[in-house]
């Protein structure tokens, strides 16, 4: 007989206070927070996308923004050129960009380390040049402009505040579907993989086919949050994904805690809002010098201070004080010895 | 075929610019095991620092190369002493990761210094066509070209033949045997990282004549690098000059003769990238059999 | 007197510890053997004295305290350790690994230290140019000997210098550790599984077992020693 896990109770009561923020964060703040936090849900599921293949199966990628302009041109050119529902087109992305994915995880499959680390580099700095070349697809420069997306059923909610609960949903959607994922067979596969190649071989796992399965999921989950962030925005260019969005990509994917579940949330938080604290930090100067708009230089030093004095990221830290806070009341309740940790 | 040939030439020449930032790459890979993403934009920082030297401080072109080679032999040493040496020991993810947070620094730093403009620079040789039968070349390639063998040269003779050269050799290979004969590892490490900022500073002055200054600048000139040093076998400086021409001269052929070429030389360096690392890991010039543990 | 001297030294590797206190002495131009099963810790207790094992106690050389010493240090201040392995630089030729041993002579290599490295070994004129990976293992133990000597070093200390060699070549190893010793005034301190052809070449020796030192004495009265010479030395 399975038992059910236990949940601890304030496991639970967490999960209720934040779900609580989650459905209320549209009542209480302006549309521009609100879409800044639909932005957060996209960003979320890109990252959970680069942490199953960075985190989980030890395969650096610095071109997951090429596959979310994968999705995010199939999602524009498809209503564009059909007309049909935005929605339906979101399932096509994830499955064109995770073909895709797929696709240069087998070259990938030859690469590692370093290697990998600069082919997907030239991957991310490839893209958009490419997309303009193609303009009769893409529409170059100009990029395409899509209908704005209204809410459904003639709910009562701005357009921002619908966005933001679709693209929360979806969010809660994959992150439950990675949960699994990490959890089942092919996600000890992954980190078997990532841990020691030698030994999965040894132990009878296909690299050929686990690693590039992890490149077309997590390609899967970048088409989907490049899908969502075409019908968020109702437009979109080649600029929108460059090598920048890649490197924001990596950096939140290590802020948040790479091969930690949540890791993808904070990491999105910190995607998101540092670049608009960076431009609200405009009344920073030295000398002459401002730092408005300038969030490069922030991701940078962040990243470096991260890796050094926290390499698990912000999950980690959190992981590390949930630990603390469960010894000591264990300490407290009983002279019995800590149970072993559970994960 | 004469416009053919041309467009060797001139590759060859847009060549000898990848194959000096390739240079810098490939001896941070030699001495630690990683690809510096940084390498281009402490090029690019280096070049604007020369480029105030000129402009402001008034000096001429040759005073503010050797002044702005010195101050990038500094930042490369500090670099390793004070931020990469604290990752000693880290997995290749993290180091890698660290250079790109410096990617993003050094870009941001310039940027914030001496904005976004595009700056004209005036660099050490002029640009005036000369005809040899047919061909049409140009001094400023000529001079970018002599510049690059002449590095090779300093830095052959520098690993072939000085105590410091062989010391940093054995220091990458092994570091633990050198450290009982007394050799401290993690300056050399430093000082491969001062040779490398320096190549680095030179490439970017002498890019900078060629195209404008701007705080992007080495962005696809490092794919570009990447490409030449891979294909050299990213172990080997000469590998790296002669996989930085063949680089230079595919890229000219494709954005001639491919309709929008152009636009299309990046995805091509990726196709170059990909290919070498698949039909050839070792490069043309790399030892194929040599993985340190 | 005393050139080297441990005083309960404790060293071992992440959480476990390999040496329990280990303490020993090694007098100035003599030959010391330092003996034991495999796994017993002498490894470790070179690495203790050349700093490249995290250790704590007392590690003193000629008069200095070098408990706190980097391994570059411990070397420039002339103790030449050839590690277990050899330590061959196994890329670069024979004259570069010369070279590198004398790394820490101001000035580079000398005639007069090259020279006297070729009457020892004087396979090697003939083969600086050969790459050292390419060379047969008893060369490249020789090498790394002669890497040692370029140091001018005070002390040698020498890693099971005849582990996987063939007895002939072991013998004119060790024949020419002790010409080292006699003729360069150079103290050795050697680690052996070969207990009978250490205990002929050196004067002092001790036993260690678990990371302890269990026995100690001159090597005669180790050799005569019937008891200690089965249950510790295994011939
Ligand atoms: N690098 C290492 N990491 C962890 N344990 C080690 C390492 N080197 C040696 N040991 C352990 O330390 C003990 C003593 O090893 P060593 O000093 O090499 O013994 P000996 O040289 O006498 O054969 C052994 O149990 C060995 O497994
Ligand atoms: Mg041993």
């Amino acid at each position: 007989m399975r038992r059910l896990p236990r949940v601890r109770p304030e496991l639970l009561g967490l999960a209720v206070i934040g779900g609580i923020v989650v459905l209320g964060v549209p009542t209480v703040t302006n549309q521009f927070v609100t879409f800044e936090f639909a932005k957060v849900a996209i960003f979320a599921i890109a990252l959970m996308g680069l942490n199953l293949l960075t985190g989980y199966s030890g395969q650096i990628s610095l071109g997951n923004g090429a596959f979310m302009a994968v999705g995010g041109y199939t999602t524009a050119i498809l209503v564009q050129r059909t007309g049909i529902p935005y929605w339906t087109t979101i399932p096509v992305a994830a499955l064109v960009a995770g073909g895709f994915g797929f696709v240069i995880g087998i070259p990938a499959l030859r690469l590692t380390g370093v290697y990998l680390a600069l082919a997907t580099f030239a991957l991310a700095l490839s893209v958009p040049p490419v997309l303009n070349h193609y303009d009769t697809f893409t529409g170059g420069h100009g990029g395409i402009v899509m209908p704005a997306v209204l809410p459904p059923f003639s709910l009562d909610l701005s357009q921002e505040q619908w966005l933001y609960y679709m693209d929360s949903g979806i969010a809660l959607l994959l992150f439950v579907f990675a949960w699994g994922v990490v959890r089942s067979r092919t996600g000890r596969a992954f980190m078997a993989i990532r841990d020691s190649e030698t030994a999965a071989t040894a132990s009878g796992i296909s690299l050929a086919y686990y690693k590039t399965l992890a490149f077309g999921l997590s390609a899967a989950y970048a088409g989907v949050a490049g899908s969502l962030l075409a019908i968020a925005t109702s437009y979109l260019n080649p600029d929108t994904f460059g090598l920048s969005l890649s490197l924001a990509l990596l950096v939140g994917v290590v802020i948040g805690g790479l091969g930690l579940d949540f890791g993808a949330v904070f990491g999105s938080l910190f995607v998101v809002w540092l670049p608009y604290y960076a431009e609200k930090a405009s009344g920073l100067h030295i000398g002459a010098l401002s730092f408005a708009g300038k969030p490069d230089i922030f991701y940078g030093a962040l990243l470096i201070v991260i890796l050094f004095f926290a390499p698990n990221g912000a999950a980690g830290l959190l992981q590390r004080a949930w630990r603390w806070y469960l010894h000591r009341r264990t300490a407290v309740r009983s002279p019995l010895p800590e149970p072993v940790a559970e994960r | 075929m004469l416009a053919f040939i041309q467009q060797i030439v001139s590759g060859i020449a847009t060549g000898g610019i990848y194959a000096s930032l390739a240079l810098g790459l490939v001896l941070i890979y030699r001495a630690m095991d990683v690809a510096n993403f940084a390498q281009g934009e402490m090029a690019t920082f280096s070049t604007f620092i020369s480029y105030s030297l000129i402009e402001y401080a008034h000096f001429d072109f040759w005073s503010a190369f050797v002044v702005t080679i010195l101050v990038s032999f500094g930042l490369g040493v500090a670099i390793e002493r004070l931020l990469i040496r604290r990752f000693e020991g880290a997995p290749v993810l993290t180091l890698l990761i660290v250079t790109l947070g410096l990617f993003t620094i050094f870009n941001g730093v310039t940027g914030l210094i001496w904005g976004y403009v595009f700056k004209a620079y005036r660099g050490a040789f002029p640009s005036t066509p000369v005809q040899f039968g047919g061909l049409y070349l140009n001094t400023q390639d000529l001079g970018v070209f002599a510049v690059v063998l002449v590095m090779l040269l300093l830095l052959y003779l520098f690993f072939s033949r000085t105590k410091a050269g062989l010391a940093m050799r054995a220091a990458s290979l092994y570091p633990d045997s050198s450290r009982l004969l007394g050799v401290r590892v993690g300056w050399m490490l430093a000082l491969g990282w001062g040779l490398a900022s320096t190549v680095g500073a030179v490439s970017g002055m002498l890019v900078a004549p060629i195209i404008f200054l701007d705080p992007n600048m080495m962005q696809a000139i490092l794919l570009f690098a990447f490409a030449a040093a891979v294909l050299g076998g990213i172990e080997s400086p000469l590998g790296a000059v002669i996989g930085g021409v063949a680089v230079g001269i595919v890229m000219a052929l494709v954005g001639t003769y491919i309709p929008g070429g152009q636009d299309l030389r990046l995805a091509f360096g990726l196709v170059v990238i990909v290919v070498v690392l698949l039909v050839r890991p070792a490069g043309l010039f790399g030892r194929a059999a040599v993985k340190r543990v | 007197m005393a050139l080297l001297e441990l005083n309960d030294v404790v060293a071992g590797y992440g959480p476990t510890t390999v040496l329990h206190g280990v303490s020993l002495s090694v007098d100035e131009g003599g030959i010391v053997a330092l003996l034991g099963a495999n796994g017993a810790g002498k490894t470790t207790t070179l690495r203790a004295i050349s700093s490249t094992v995290r250790r704590t106690g007392r590690v003193v050389f000629d008069g200095h305290d070098i408990s706190s010493h980097a391994p570059e240090n411990v070397a420039r201040l002339g103790i030449a350790h050839v590690p277990e392995g050899r330590g061959t630089l196994g890329q670069l030729t024979v004259w570069e690994n010369l070279q590198m041993g004398a790394y820490i002579r101001r000035g580079g290599v000398a005639k007069a230290d090259y020279d006297r490295v070729c009457e020892y070994f004087a396979w090697i004129p003939e083969r600086r140019r050969q790459v050292a990976a390419t060379l047969s293992g008893g060369e490249q133990q020789m090498l790394a000997i002669a890497r040692a000597l370029m140091m001018r070093p005070r002390m040698l200390l020498l890693d099971e210098p005849s582990l996987g060699l063939a007895p002939l070549i072991v013998q004119e190893i060790f024949k020419i550790v002790r010409a080292i010793n006699e003729q360069d005034k150079v103290t050795v301190l050697v680690v052996e599984q070969n207990a009978s052809i250490a205990l002929q070449a050196s004067a002092h020796a001790y036993v260690l077992e678990v990371g302890r030192v269990v026995v100690s004495g001159t090597s005669v009265e180790l050799q005569k020693d019937e008891a200690v010479r089965r249950s510790y030395l295994g011939y």
